[in-house]
């Protein structure tokens, strides 16, 4: 399972201050951008359509830092996704209903709230299952799995076979969590109307400032120890485990922070779309932030984010020109990238900065 | 060196930029509901993925319609003009799309959904924008919002009339056998419920998760419990699996019948005529129903969309729904949903499946209830219909059976 | 109790459906560590070959498609392997996400062909009915399993072929400075393997929908087979096949069709605990 890379880990160039300038520099005007700009520019729909991709950005950013960093393949990130965005989804449902039921148990024919549900209706308890729920499984699943040396192909394929027994799960308790249909028709979050533009004007600086420090934070822990252990896991675990270090530990501690972060995005992208469903979770959608990551090029966290916004841009914009086209459209583009650019967009702009030097 | 910084963020800065110009671009010229001389419709069905199979002919249907109403004249002297988006069988892309078609292209109503859950999803968007959705596919009923209009079967439309005939036939033991969503474990609910009034029995009840294919198990089951039918709400391709199965496992149409609501003569087809003949299917329109405008209507749509072309109840339900939105507009004298809304209470038109009308009240149709027999030639025979058309009851508050069942 | 005694043939034609599915995603997978996603698409191509030889042979449409299928998927996976596959070997995780990508574009493109519903293949009269809950058309796949394993088995212990096949799995360096051609060989197994793919497609013709998601309702289910069996290993696959059939039929028969799946996962995740490399496991000095 070993990537053959030439990803120079230690051999950064020196770092004049111009260098060092450099990512700050960029990073600063994409934070403009995102922060001032898009919100003047940008009409409500699109600006809730960015939104809803800076999510699946924060998404990718754990897919990055778990695959690309950590050499994992999670195909089953919406799990995690979709336990968060459930802990936000029942929340907002409890406070909204008021002491009654939930409109579909109703429907369902659940007499009484389930014992399950009567916690999420203190916020803080919500908000800390969030991010608690995902990186609790993620950590169990790890050590049992790492702890095996269960990885490479094997572990992506039981993520995957985890999402889809986890969306069965989830569409067979139709009582407790609303089947098929999912989470919907929320009004009100924390007080604000959700239906408002102001309302989703600052869940979008929200969830652009979250993505923001997500993303300084994975940095940080990249160029860490941590970081350079991750990566030494990756391209040669048996060695890392020679010279005395359990990667099995780094491995799992690695998983858990992805999926936490899946776990925060599944929460902000119930407000900001208004929906969390099973059709979000299951091997699908997994799979394609998956790609969206790959495209963007595994090995930038950058790259992460980048892919994330500019697949969900893409599929917007071409299934509203062509419905059946986004598929050979996606699948033609993978097929290209794979082959041609397996270090994604990220790996493209670093080629052309070497050439440059 | 400096360079170089830019050279990333130079093409960061043309993305954001695109973005903002699509965003900035004034939202088409036209306003509310189209221009001078059109009004703009959205149509909204998944044409890609896992529900395409449907829906793509249900967006047929309500072309056909908007054709139709064009080259008479249009409404209120205006063609209508289809704005067409893709659901893509993925319910938050319902609620965006269904967004899209209200805010920027600021459409008079839209047509569309299938499934129960993208209805659900679309709700609120319709509910906050005060805008107008026709839903044309039988459901399981327990809903009314303002801003929907309901033009497919509610529960007591085609369930009920499904279990009475079966009570007439002197089936007295029945398998409940559905796919793992709201529409079968709901329509079980009021199947037990009527059951258990009417001296019927429930005697298995077994639910499978989307897309199963593997049935033996299921079929060993249900023939153990020697059920006197079955009555099946499985959904999509399960179907085709089911009765393949079920067949080859020797049961009959004769030794153990089913009852179907969600096979129309579009999935018959993939089912296999072999393998599903002779079964029972309850729906509210037929191909082979026989009235004027129905003779009209699968002549239009097969010299249209082509000779071996089906028409079934959801696609002539998206038919008849333009149909009765042009004819609200018209009475109203204009696109505005207020005013929409207000006219359509009570309409009445003659459409393929026969006499429908508006019920102001839920915003359901009354609808005359038919049960049919798969021919071997494909087509679907109607066996019994209810005289008259019934009146929409979402709630089933007009069963004395039924109470208990929602109070919502 | 009667019920309960038909689950055992119920389970083991479970089985058979999962052996058959998985027996090609063995070699590729297993021999070449290719995580092929297209495979489900290439099952699909099967049942289609089914469905279009309907118009000349009739209902006798099944068996003749038998042979053709396989050539067909065959095909299909031979020009996969040579165009894109063969430039990523030692990179499985790549070759996953760009399989299925291929098989994205498989799936639109038999919506394109053969328009989005389900299309129908007529089993052949003498495969209708049977005794009891045992249908022919169930024995028939049943047979259809056992016969390809023997096949399979026949082809890796009795041809010179087979062999070198089985040393470029053991050690493809090995082989390699032994003077195997390996690339011939990745291009038989690949054929052989989606070829197989193809002649399971024909089968579930026989049981389930034929439509463009027809792979999509089996990839998930192949894998597992495979995971649990151990990569590469023939006995492992046909009992892990047997095993998960039998645990899936019995657990649905005491619960229901959701949680038979679920109490699978669970079984499958709790096995590869004690056994993380599946039933089987190659011996081999090779350093991963």
């Amino acid at each position: 399972m070993t990537l053959t890379t030439e990803r120079p880990v230690a051999k950064t160039p020196p770092a004049t201050w111009r260098t060092r300038l450099q990512g700050p520099a960029v990073f600063a005007t994409v934070a403009v951008l995102a922060l001032v700009v898009a919100p003047l520019l940008l009409e409500p729909f699109r600006l809730g359509l960015l939104a809803k991709y800076l999510v699946y950005a924060i998404v990718a950013l754990g897919i990055g830092l778990a695959w690309g960093q950590g050499g994992m393949l999670v195909l089953g990130q919406g799990v995690f996704f979709g336990l968060g965005g459930y802990a936000m989804g029942m929340h907002l449902k409890l406070v909204e209903a008021q002491g009654d039921l939930p409109d579909f148990m109703v429907w369902s024919g659940v007499e009484q709230l389930p014992a399950l549900w009567e916690p999420f209706a203190n916020p803080v308890f919500a908000l800390a299952m969030v991010v608690l729920a995902p990186m609790a499984l993620a950590t169990a699943l790890g050590a049992l799995v790492f702890r095996q040396r269960v990885r490479g192909a094997y572990f992506a394929i039981l993520t995957q076979a985890l999402a889809a027994a986890f969306v069965i799960l989830l569409i067979g308790q139709q009582g407790l969590t609303g089947g098929t249909n999912g989470l919907t028709n929320f009004f009100e979050l924390f007080g604000q109307d959700l239906a408002l533009d102001e309302t989703q004007r600052v869940l979008y600086i929200v969830v652009a400032v979250v993505l923001g420090l997500l993303y300084l934070g994975a940095r940080q822990l990249v160029n860490s120890r941590f970081g350079r252990l991750l990566v030494a896991v990756r391209d040669g675990e048996d060695r890392v485990r020679f010279l005395g270090y359990n990667p099995a530990t780094v491995k799992t501690v690695t998983f858990a922070i992805s999926a936490g972060m899946a776990g925060l995005a599944g929460a902000l992208f119930v407000p900001v779309v208004g929906i969390i469903s099973p059709a979000l979770l299951g091997v699908v959608p997994s799979l394609e932030l998956v790609v969206a990551v790959a495209v963007g090029g595994r090995f930038a966290l950058a790259g992460a984010v980048l892919g994330a916004v500019v697949m969900g841009y893409a599929k917007t914009t071409f299934s509203e020109q062509f419905a059946g086209g986004w598929l050979y459209l996606q699948g033609a583009l993978f097929i290209l990238v794979m082959t041609l650019a397996p270090r994604g967009i990220a790996g493209l702009l670093r080629r052309r900065r070497k050439e440059t030097r | 060196m400096r360079n170089s910084a830019w050279r990333t963020a130079i093409p960061l800065v043309a993305l954001v930029a695109t973005l903002g110009a699509c965003g900035a671009e004034p939202a088409t010229s036209q306003q509310a509901g189209g221009g001078e001389d059109s009004i703009k419709v959205g149509i909204l069905h998944s044409l890609s993925g896992t529900m395409a199979i449907s829906e793509v002919t249900v967006r047929d249907a309500e072309l056909l319609a908007i054709e139709e109403i064009n080259a008479a004249g249009g409404v209120l002297g205006k063609k209508l003009v289809p704005v067409v988006e893709d659901g893509a069988s993925d319910w938050p892309t319902f609620a965006e799309k269904a967004t899209k078609l209200i805010a920027r292209d600021k459409v008079a109503t839209v047509f569309g959904g299938w499934t129960s859950a993208s209805r659900k999803a679309m709700l609120p968007v319709f509910e906050r924008r005060k805008a107008l959705l026709w839903y044309p596919v039988q459901y399981e009923g327990l809903e009314s919002s303002p801003y929907i209009f309901y033009t497919g079967a509610t529960t007591n439309q085609q369930i009920v009339p499904g279990l009475e005939y079966l009570k007439e036939q002197g089936k007295k033991k029945i398998f409940l056998v559905g796919s793992d969503y709201v529409f079968p474990r709901t329509a079980n609910k009021v199947i037990k419920a009527y059951a258990a009034a009417n001296g019927m029995q429930v005697i298995g009840e077994e639910y499978t998760p989307l897309g199963h294919t593997e049935y033996s198990t299921l079929v060993n089951k249900v023939v153990q419990a020697k059920p006197d039918a079955v009555f099946n709400t499985l959904n999509g391709d399960s179907n085709v699996a089911f009765f393949k199965q079920l067949k080859s496992a020797g049961a009959t149409a004769e030794s153990l019948p089913t009852m179907s609501v969600s096979v129309a003569e579009e999935e018959v087809k993939g089912i296999g005529v072999d393998n599903i003949a002779g079964h029972l299917v309850a729906w509210n329109y037929y191909q082979t129903t026989e009235n004027a405008a129905n003779g009209k209507f699968v002549a239009a749509f097969k010299a249209k969309y082509g000779a071996d072309k089906v028409t079934s109840d959801p696609m002539e339900a998206g038919y008849n729904a333009v149909y009765l939105w042009a004819e609200a507009v018209k009475k109203a004298g204009s696109v505005e949903v207020e005013a929409v809304r207000k006219a359509a209470g009570g309409i009445e038109l003659e459409r393929p499946e026969g006499l429908v009308t508006i019920d102001g009240e839920n915003q359901h149709m009354f609808k005359t209830a038919r049960i049919g027999v798969v021919q071997p030639d494909g087509l679907i025979k109607e066996v019994w219909n209810s005289k008259e058309p019934i009146k929409p009851d979402p709630y089933l508050k007009g069963y004395p059976w039924a109470t208990g069942l929602a109070q919502g | 109790m009667e019920g309960f005694l038909n689950q055992l043939p119920i389970g083991l034609s479970i089985g058979a459906v999962l052996l058959l599915i998985a027996l090609g995603l063995t070699f590729t997978f297993g021999q070449m560590g290719v995580i092929n996603m297209a495979h489900g698409e290439f099952i699909m191509a099967g049942a289609y070959t089914a469905y279009l030889l309907q118009g000349w042979t009739g209902r006798a449409a099944v068996l003749v498609a038998l042979p053709v299928a396989f050539v067909v998927a065959g095909a299909l996976g031979l020009i996969l392997e040579r165009l894109a596959i063969r430039h990523f070997y030692g990179r499985p995780l790549d070759t996953l996400l760009l399989t299925w990508g291929v098989s994205l574009v498989l799936q639109q493109l038999a919506r394109d062909l053969f328009g989005a519903p389900n299309v129908q293949v007529q089993a052949p009269e003498w495969l209708q009915g049977g005794p009891g809950i045992m249908p022919y058309s169930r024995m028939f796949i049943l047979a259809l399993a056992i016969g390809s394993v023997v096949a399979v088995w026949a082809y890796l212990n009795r041809t010179g072929q087979g062999r070198r096949m089985q040393a470029v799995m053991q050690n493809r360096r090995l082989a390699a400075t032994s003077g195997i051609d390996t690339g011939r060989v990745d291009m038989r197994t690949f054929f052989i393997g989606s070829g197989l793919a193809g002649v399971a497609g024909v089968a579930l013709t026989l049981i389930g929908p034929v439509g463009p998601a027809l792979g999509t309702y089996y990839i998930v289910d192949a894998f597992l087979v495979v995971v649990a069996g151990g990569l590469g290993q023939l006995r492992g696959a046909v009992i892990a096949a047997a095993a998960l059939g039998l645990l899936n039929s019995f657990a649905e028969f005491w619960t229901d069709a959701s949680l038979a799946k679920v109490i699978v996962f669970v079984a499958i995740v709790g096995f590869l605990q004690f056994r993380p490399q599946g039933l089987f496991v190659l011996k081999s000095r090779a350093l991963t």
